[in-house]
């Protein structure tokens, strides 16, 4: 089996989920960007676990979706509140804990 | 047997009924009365019963005796030593628990009406049953520490009664003297317990302190100093001289209250300590030889004081209250001169003719003279207001004065025979002279409040039926309580095993000694009625003789004791005790004071100047400005942009990821 290949595809991903991160303006696709990254280690640890020949990877994976299902729930409903509030969900212009 | 074996359900009712008063009192439709009129009902009832059992119960064969009913269990033990509490009784005790429950149950039904409308009537009522419940625990307990509590509990409820209406500044301050001046004989009561317990190998057992008394078990001279810490007790409590300037001054309190604590039963304790330990005091003094004792010449002086100066108040509870100390000092000076019987059967007969002359005096108050107790301003001519009252205050002034048949002449009688008999000649001419100088003041009383123009603004009329019924079934008693002599009954009743072993002797009626006792009576009327009623003798004397007004001054003064205590005693401790802790205090603490607080302000000084400004204050400066400072420097970088944050994590991450993959 060639990890190589799916390792590959996991950094292509990760990279592009921590640029949407970081260069995004749009709060909403920060969010979905979060998803690449965390999407990005699950298919390493599917692979690793498939080239192991142990089922761990494959069950931390569940628990990374399950969580990442969680963790996107919150982060849309913050999203939605901070639209309400300010009209915008530019992540730049959140800047209140500015010293 | 029954009933004698729980006797101590008597003193338990109305301890109840002062709790459920206090609780629930003011929430009854008659504000706690009916539940103090019943218990002390359902009370005497079972000292009735008590008494009936008593009498009934079987002489024992030998000594031709009823045997003492006593029952207990231990209350502590301490090391070897078990401290008891239980009853004791026996003909003596049975006397007083109808005494107290009776005159009780009178006064409970006298105040509903007396002290209608009161600010405080539920606590007067409260106060009543604790007060009962007391005396009632005083009377039955079998030993000295017991009594004790009931002692001090009775002295406590007199406090709160006398001080009821407590905001006149009178009727506090006469509260606490009467406080205060019974402690200072408490003292003298307690060491004298002390004393006796240890001398009695460990025991506060009446019965066996007195048997140990009376064995020759202990020395003479302990017996003696502990008899005569003991009495004190009986001085302060029972207003004998010097201790009884504190009982005119108590009758400041509501009259039920001078009726039932301060003329039928409190006072009585101290007698009745006298008479329940009497085995000490008779060893102690050595009564029966016949010499003179000190219990003898504190009642015989107690007599003749007291008589005097009734003859100078204008205001008839006074007159009572000396008629009262008076009679206590009868009592004491019966016991001193061996007339036991004599002394309790006085404290019987006492009890019902001057509780009724005390409520009577109660009802010409309340209905007579506008809430006055002042004879020569707001009395006289009440005689045809206040039939009932007016009846009944003669009848109980006669009992007083000893005619016979009536209460007091028996009692009084016996004391004199036995003085006499017993080698007590000196006493007998005092009692005799006192029941002359009572039988006057007492005439000089009823002419002054019943006969003779009305002298007050008020309406007189006959006090309600709540207050006369009392007065009829107490002059009643006053008639017929002294019948209890006719054939040494009460004596018999009353009789005990430390009586018995003492060998106290018990005299038949004497013609004689009746004779001299209603003739001396008789004689103190006839003074009485000659000078008010007749208007004969010498009247106007002090305006006239500067001895009789300088006798009269020092009466109306009451010889000065009242000076020599607050005066003298008190202010005497009190200024040289004071300028001796004010020089101390000045000279000495103050120096102390003066000196630590200089050092400690020489050290406070350094250590603020040097220490607290310079180190710490330098240092925690230092801190916060190195604080500020490196803050400062670090604010630029908290930009509050996440993505910043973000970018700054990730790189962080990676740097450490390739130097963990690099080195590791």
């Amino acid at each position: 089996m060639m990890l190589n290949n799916f390792l590959l595809l996991g950094a292509v991903l990760f990279c592009t989920g921590v640029y949407g991160v970081l260069a995004r303006k749009n709060g909403v696709l920060v969010l979905m960007a979060v998803e690449l990254i965390l999407n990005a280690v699950n298919i390493n640890l599917v692979a690793f676990g498939a080239f192991n020949h142990t089922i761990a990877g494959q069950v931390f994976a569940l628990f990374v979706i399950a969580i990442a299902a969680a963790e996107v729930g919150v982060g849309l409903a913050i999203v939605l509140l901070i639209y309400r509030n300010r009209r915008s969900i530019d992540v730049t212009e959140i800047d209140l804990m500015k010293g | 047997m029954g009933l004698l074996r729980n006797a101590w359900v008597i003193p338990a009712i109305p301890a109840a009924s002062f709790f459920v008063i206090l609780l629930f009192g003011k929430r009854l439709p008659r504000l706690g009365s009916e539940v103090g009129i019943l218990s002390l009902l359902a009370s005497w009832l079972l000292a009735t019963g008590c008494a009936i059992q008593w009498i009934r119960l079987p002489l024992d064969h030998e000594s031709h005796l009823r045997a003492p009913v006593t029952r207990g269990f231990t209350w502590w033990h301490t090391g070897d030593v078990r401290i008891g509490a239980g009853i004791h009784i026996d003909g003596l005790t049975v006397m007083m628990l109808f005494v107290v429950t009776f005159i009780s149950l009178l006064v409970h039904i006298y105040s509903s009406a007396y002290m209608k409308d009161d600010r405080r009537f539920t606590h007067f009522y409260a106060a009543l049953s604790l007060f009962t419940a007391s005396m009632l625990l005083l009377v039955v307990a079998d030993n000295l520490l017991l009594l004790l509590v009931g002692w001090e509990l009775v002295g406590l409820c007199s406090f709160m009664l006398i001080g009821h209406w407590w905001e006149e500044k009178d009727n506090s301050n006469a509260a606490l003297k009467a406080f205060f001046t019974t402690r200072t004989g408490d003292a003298g009561f307690m060491i004298g317990i002390v004393i006796l317990f240890f001398a009695a190998d460990r025991t506060f057992n009446i019965a066996a302190i007195n048997h140990a008394a009376l064995d020759g078990h202990i020395g003479h001279g302990v017996l003696l100093v502990g008899a005569i810490a003991l009495f004190m007790g009986p001085i302060g409590k029972s207003a004998q001289f010097p201790l009884h300037t504190w009982l005119p001054d108590a009758m400041a309190g509501p009259t039920p209250v001078s009726a039932l604590i301060h003329a039928a039963t409190m006072v009585v304790a101290g007698v009745y300590v006298v008479a329940r330990c009497y085995g000490v005091f008779w060893e102690a003094f050595s009564i029966g030889n016949g010499g003179i004792n000190l219990v003898a010449i504190i009642g015989g002086i107690t007599i003749l004081i007291a008589a005097a100066l009734a003859f100078v108040q204008d205001d008839i509870k006074k007159v009572l209250a000396y008629s009262t100390v008076s009679q206590l000092g009868y009592m004491i000076m019966g016991l001193g001169v061996g007339a036991w019987t004599g002394a309790i059967f006085h404290l019987f007969t006492h009890a019902f003719f001057k509780a009724n002359l005390f409520l009577g005096a109660g009802s010409v108050s309340h209905s007579g003279s506008h809430h006055s107790f002042d004879m020569k301003k707001d009395m006289g001519g009440l005689r045809a207001h206040m039939p009932t009252t007016y009846r009944t205050f003669l009848i109980g002034s006669i009992a007083l004065a000893g005619v016979p048949p009536l209460a007091g002449f028996w009692s009084k009688d016996e004391i004199l025979n036995a003085a006499g008999k017993n080698g007590f000649a000196v006493f007998m001419v005092v009692g005799l002279i006192g029941a002359v100088m009572t039988a006057a003041y007492m005439t000089r009383c009823v002419y002054l409040t019943f006969f003779g123009e009305y002298r007050g603004h008020g309406h007189p009329h006959e006090s309600p039926p709540a207050i006369t019924g009392p007065l009829v079934v107490l002059s009643f008693f006053s008639v017929v309580a002294g019948l209890l002599a006719l054939g040494q009954k009460f004596g018999h009743w009353t009789l005990n095993d430390v009586i018995e072993e003492a060998h106290v002797p018990e005299f038949p009626f004497a013609w004689s000694a009746a004779f001299v006792g209603t003739t001396a009576g008789l004689i103190g009327i006839t003074i009485g009625a000659l000078y008010y009623f007749r208007n004969a003798g010498p009247h106007r004397l002090t305006e006239r003789s500067t001895a009789a007004r300088r006798g009269y001054a020092l009466l109306a003064n009451r010889y000065y004791l009242d000076h020599l205590y607050t005066g003298v005693i008190v202010g005497g401790i009190k200024g040289p005790l004071a300028r001796a802790a004010y020089w101390f205090n000045q000279n000495v603490l103050d120096g102390i004071v003066h000196g630590a607080a200089a050092g400690a302000r020489g050290a406070a000084t350094f250590t603020y100047d040097v220490i607290d400004q310079k180190v710490v204050d330098g240092l925690v400066n230092g801190a916060g400005a190195s604080a500020e400072e490196s803050g400062g420097l670090l604010r630029t970088i908290q930009t509050g942009r996440v993505q910043q944050y973000a970018a700054v994590l990730f790189a962080a991450t990676a740097i450490f990821a390739i130097a963990l993959i690099r080195w590791a």
